[in-house]
């Protein structure tokens, strides 16, 4: 049954291969392959819903040596929401490439994308963790180039040089632990480490390694430019589901590995520097000509808010609190992930009708695509944390946490971050209105429009009304062995 | 898993999923939206009707669906929320037909039908809600789902005040989402019991209890237009005239005001309240609210910017009776919730006529318009005059409880002053409206006649609405003693929230 683990990541990995060699069927493979795959994470999820967290050697060879695949709750949850947000991509992308070039290209590289995704989500040790990042950022560069045009080019360019660093930086942590401790496997390491110059140096060199893949402010100055110029279905996949990723191991990293060796001020450090993304983040997409350039921003002000809840981690004593907390962490980010999805789609469905994405041209083509824009106003509903949400609980925790420890500092940059998003938002949503006619149709392309719409409304209706029993799954993992005993 | 336990979760959906629906349609299939809307705004009406049956009988209806651990959607049938369902679902029923008549052949009308189904939705959670989360949570919607109604025509000026709209109702959002985060660190997510919830906690939570009370009531006063937070309400008259009548009597102005009764007797309790003297600052926020937006009103010349000034001051009624203590001025303010909406909503219907009959916007071109459209201003008429609060219509009722209310509270020093100062200020701004509209002679051609004069004074899906919200106002004074009255409701009411 544990091989459902294997399938997420043998499966893409499959798939690449053969749509490398068959490129001209490279979208058949690739929806064929992302459904098989999106099955193989809900077993995932299931499995790990009623039996409790998975471990699984790859090849059989005891750990420390082969590839030890782990999932437990949280790596299952953001599983199955990256394989969601994967597939609505992957069903939008048939539809949105037209120069048979750039097509070919694609699937490959995309199908190489989804596979580091799941196997960073399912890694059971640190140097697994380091290839699938370096594999994730090298297709995600070759991906966020293949449009060719030359903005898109120069700022993969940087994302690349920048992705190298990251990896580099963190590698460097990595070879401290190994140095330090023999063993890179995350539940043997967890049972050695102790607060020590070796274990801080390691931290300290991950964590900044990998908030440069995670763009926290002041490390996010590649991410904008990267994310808006990206073709429609990789920008949505860079900016809700990598960057996110990097966010999952930092979140991974501080709860489960280093919890003994982190100190309140270095997770308060972390929660100024998303306070200031927050702020920042919102304040650029709001003042952005762009529509994608405005969700780009809108990432870093997003990622922010995920980093808040570090120090109200710490602040909180284990038990029902922090568990609360927690879940509404993983719901913010879950949501944000389709959320932001489901943005970068339906603009990329109105740049393609007006040929261009400034904002302040957008009115006619809106009122011509109303499924499109009722998708960007559901998903903007997440964004700004509007009930009902998935965001809004998440948001009513981070508030609630933030209180309970006296922590009030975060509060108004929560409540900032909300009316500027709102402000940025509307922005875009006043130009749905207009004497232009009735729109003749209510979906104009299916394969484009349906997979953004639901996605937005898995955001907004299903994360918000249906949300309960992601605590009651979080719950069941926590003190689990399969991570070295994570606190919740 | 019976009836009891769905019922409130039932009449949420029977406007949601037709309103879904509406937005999947076609603008030209208009007979499919007509029976739409008409199915989802009567089929709640009967399960209104069977709810008000089955709490007169004693039944307990919850519906309770779990968000987060701790975290509960509640939707509850008490007798505040069965009063406030009721006059929403009757009004979206007259309304909804309005609708259908003013925005015959206009462009967009899915769109507009579909939100109008979800701002009531929202409407109707709002009022069953059960805990201020949920509360919350639907007042949220509202905001969202009235913007579009606001920005519906999508003229600069329609977006501009759609924007204007936003920009308050959000920012008081937040406002109400950190006062309710900050009450439920202290005390749990507290739920709605007649009575309030809060007066065990200890005596050194009292100091934040009061800065979550302010923070609560701006975030509720910005929709309820209390002066200084008013100042969309006047710039959203650019909305259509059904959506105006929804916003002042139903939804959105009526949400602050009914929310601001729940935090006072349902959360705090109104003792408690009085206790931490939060009161006398609603109070007085009530009285100059009243005494400003009749004052503003006087020197409009758009008759729906001298509506909207009217609104500002009227709700402000609901509150005023809120914050004075005692039995008899509950039942005032309470009442106003369902007579302020009866005789508000008539205004708005008539001003519309005005504007789609006959091109009429302004009082300044109203000269003898009763003569042209006599059952419009009839309608008008018992509006106005309620407003003012000449017996028997049903304004009346409200400002004799607030007066007694007062006296018996021994307030009545500073509140009468207030009452008659208002009530004077309503004649000076609605009686020269009714003297242009009956006494003067036309000034000639109207602005502009797309309804021939000859096929009635107006289409009779216009009509009809504000002759039965006129009667119903004058019925709700006349008949104020009658069983089932909104007065016999807001006594019950007030008897449960002290404990008599």
């Amino acid at each position: 049954m544990t091989e459902a683990v294997v399938w997420t990541v043998a499966l893409p990995l499959g798939g690449a291969l053969v749509a490398a060699l068959a490129p001209r069927h490279g979208a058949q493979v690739g929806v064929a392959i992302g459904v098989a795959t999106l099955a193989a994470a809900v077993a995932v999820l299931v499995q790990v819903a009623s039996g409790g967290p998975l471990r699984y050697a790859v090849g059989g060879w005891t750990p420390g040596l082969g590839i030890a695949l782990h999932a437990d709750a949280l790596a299952a949850l953001l599983l199955g929401m990256a394989n969601l947000v994967a597939l609505a991509a992957s069903v939008y992308a048939t539809a949105y490439f037209t120069q048979a070039a750039v097509r070919e290209r694609f699937w490959s590289l995309w199908l190489l994308l989804w596979t580091a995704l799941n196997a960073l989500f399912l890694a059971g040790d640190l140097f697994n963790i380091y290839v699938t990042l370096e594999l994730m950022g090298l297709a995600a560069v070759a991906l966020a180039a293949l449009g060719g045009q030359r903005p898109a080019v120069a700022a993969a360019q940087r994302y690349l040089v920048v992705g190298m660093l990251g990896s580099m930086v963190y590698l460097g942590g990595v070879a401290l632990v190994y140095a330090a401790y023999g063993t890179l496997d995350l539940v043997a390491v967890s049972t050695r480490i102790a607060p020590e110059p070796a274990a801080w140096t390691a931290m300290a060199l991950m964590t900044v390694g990998l908030l440069l893949k995670a763009a926290l402010f002041p490390l996010h100055f590649w991410l904008p430019p990267t994310h808006a110029n990206a073709p429609a279905p990789v920008s949505a996949a860079l900016s809700a589901l990598v960057v996110k990723a990097a966010f999952y191991l930092v979140l991974r990293l501080w709860l489960d590995l280093f919890a003994p060796v982190t100190t309140p001020d270095s997770s308060r450090l972390l929660g100024v520097l998303g306070a200031a993304a927050v702020l920042w983040g919102s304040w650029q997409a709001l003042r952005a000509e762009r529509l994608k350039l405005m969700a780009a921003y809108s990432t870093v002000a997003q990622l922010g808010y995920l980093f808040l809840f570090f120090p109200l981690f710490a602040g909180l004593p284990e038990g029902s609190a922090r568990a609360a907390a927690f879940g509404g962490a993983v719901l913010l980010a879950l949501t944000h992930g389709c959320a932001k999805g489901a943005l970068f789609l339906a603009a990329g469905v109105l740049q393609r009708r007006a040929g261009h994405d400034r904002v302040r041209d957008l009115q006619g083509t809106a009122q011509g695509l109303p499924a499109t824009t009722f998708t960007i106003a559901l998903a903007g509903v997440a964004l700004i944390g509007l009930p009902p949400s998935g965001a809004f609980l998440g948001k009513w925790q981070l508030l609630t946490a933030a209180i309970a420890t006296g922590q009030w500092v975060w509060v108004p940059v929560v409540l900032a971050g909300s009316l500027l998003a709102a402000a940025y938002v509307f922005r875009v949503l006043g130009h749905a209105f207009g004497h232009a006619p009735g729109p003749g149709r209510r979906v104009t392309s299916v394969r484009e429009e349906l997979p953004a719409l639901a996605l937005a409304l898995i955001a907004t209706l299903v994360l918000g009304l249906g949300a309960a029993p992601l605590w009651t799954l979080l719950a069941a993992s926590a003190g689990s062995p399969a991570f070295g005993g994570a606190p919740f | 898993m019976n009836l009891d336990h769905w019922l409130p979760g039932l009449i949420v959906l029977s406007s949601l999923l037709p309103g879904a629906v509406i937005f999947l349609l076609h603008e030209g299939s208009h007979r499919l939206r007509t029976a739409l809307n008409l199915a989802g705004a009567l089929s709640k009406l009967l399960l209104v009707m069977v709810m008000i049956w089955g709490v007169f009988h004693g039944h307990v209806y919850e519906t309770r669906w779990a968000l987060a651990p701790g975290l509960d959607l509640v939707l509850r049938a008490d007798a505040l929320s069965v009063l406030f369902v009721t006059l929403s679902t009757v009004l979206w029923l007259l309304t909804t037909i309005y609708a259908i008549g003013y925005l015959e052949g206009s462009p967009h009308r899915s769109r507009f039908f579909g939100f109008f189904s979800l701002c009531v939705t929202a409407t109707v959670g709002l009022a069953l809600a059960g805990n201020l989360l949920t509360f919350v949570i639907f007042y949220e919607a509202l905001t969202l789902t009235t913007y579009p109604l606001v920005a519906h025509r999508g003229t600069p000026e329609a977006i501009h005040g759609a924007r204007v709209y936003l920009t308050y109702t959000l920012s008081g959002g937040v406002l109400l989402l950190l006062g309710a985060v900050w009450l439920s660190t202290l005390a749990g997510p507290p739920e709605f019991v007649q009575g309030g919830v809060l007066s065990d906690l200890p005596a050194d939570l009292h100091g934040q209890l009061r800065w979550i009370f302010l923070l609560l009531i701006a975030g509720l006063g910005v929709k309820a237009a209390l002066v200084p937070l008013h100042g969309w309400l006047p710039q959203a008259m650019v909305a259509p005239a059904p959506v105006s009548a929804l916003l002042h009597a139903v939804a959105v102005v009526k949400a602050g005001a009914f929310g601001i009764v729940r935090v006072v007797y349902d959360v705090y309790g109104v003792a408690f309240a009085d206790r931490l003297g939060l009161l006398d600052g609603l109070a007085a926020a009530a009285a100059v609210t009243i005494l400003y937006g009749s004052l503003r009103a006087l020197t409009q010349d758009s008759l729906k910017k001298r509506l909207a000034y009217s609104t500002v001051s009227q709700v402000s009624y609901i509150a005023l009776g809120t914050a004075v203590l005692g039995p008899l001025a509950t039942i005032g303010g309470v009442v106003h919730l369902v007579h302020q909406g009866l005789m508000k909503i008539t205004l708005f219907f008539a001003a519309g006529n005005y504007a789609e009959t006959l091109g009429v916007h302004k009082v300044s071109e109203m000269d003898g318009i009763g003569r042209r459209m006599p059952g419009t201003t009839l309608a008008f008429t018992v509006g106005a005059l309620g407003m003012i609060g000449v017996p028997p219509i049903a304004g009346f009722v409200t400002k004799w409880y607030l007066a007694i209310g007062a006296l018996a509270a021994g307030q009545g020093a500073w509140v009468l002053p207030v009452l008659v100062a208002s009530s004077l200020l309503n004649a000076a701004y609605f009686l020269p409206i009714l003297y242009r509209a009956w006494f003067r002679a036309p000034a000639g051609l109207w602005p502009q006649e797309p309804i021939p004069a000859t096929r009635g004074e107006t289409l009779a899906a216009l009509l009809w609405p504000p002759l039965t919200t006129a009667a119903l106002a004058l019925a709700a004074g006349l008949f104020a003693a009658a069983p089932y009255s909104p007065l016999e409701w807001a006594q019950l009411i007030a008897r449960r929230e002290y404990g008599l």
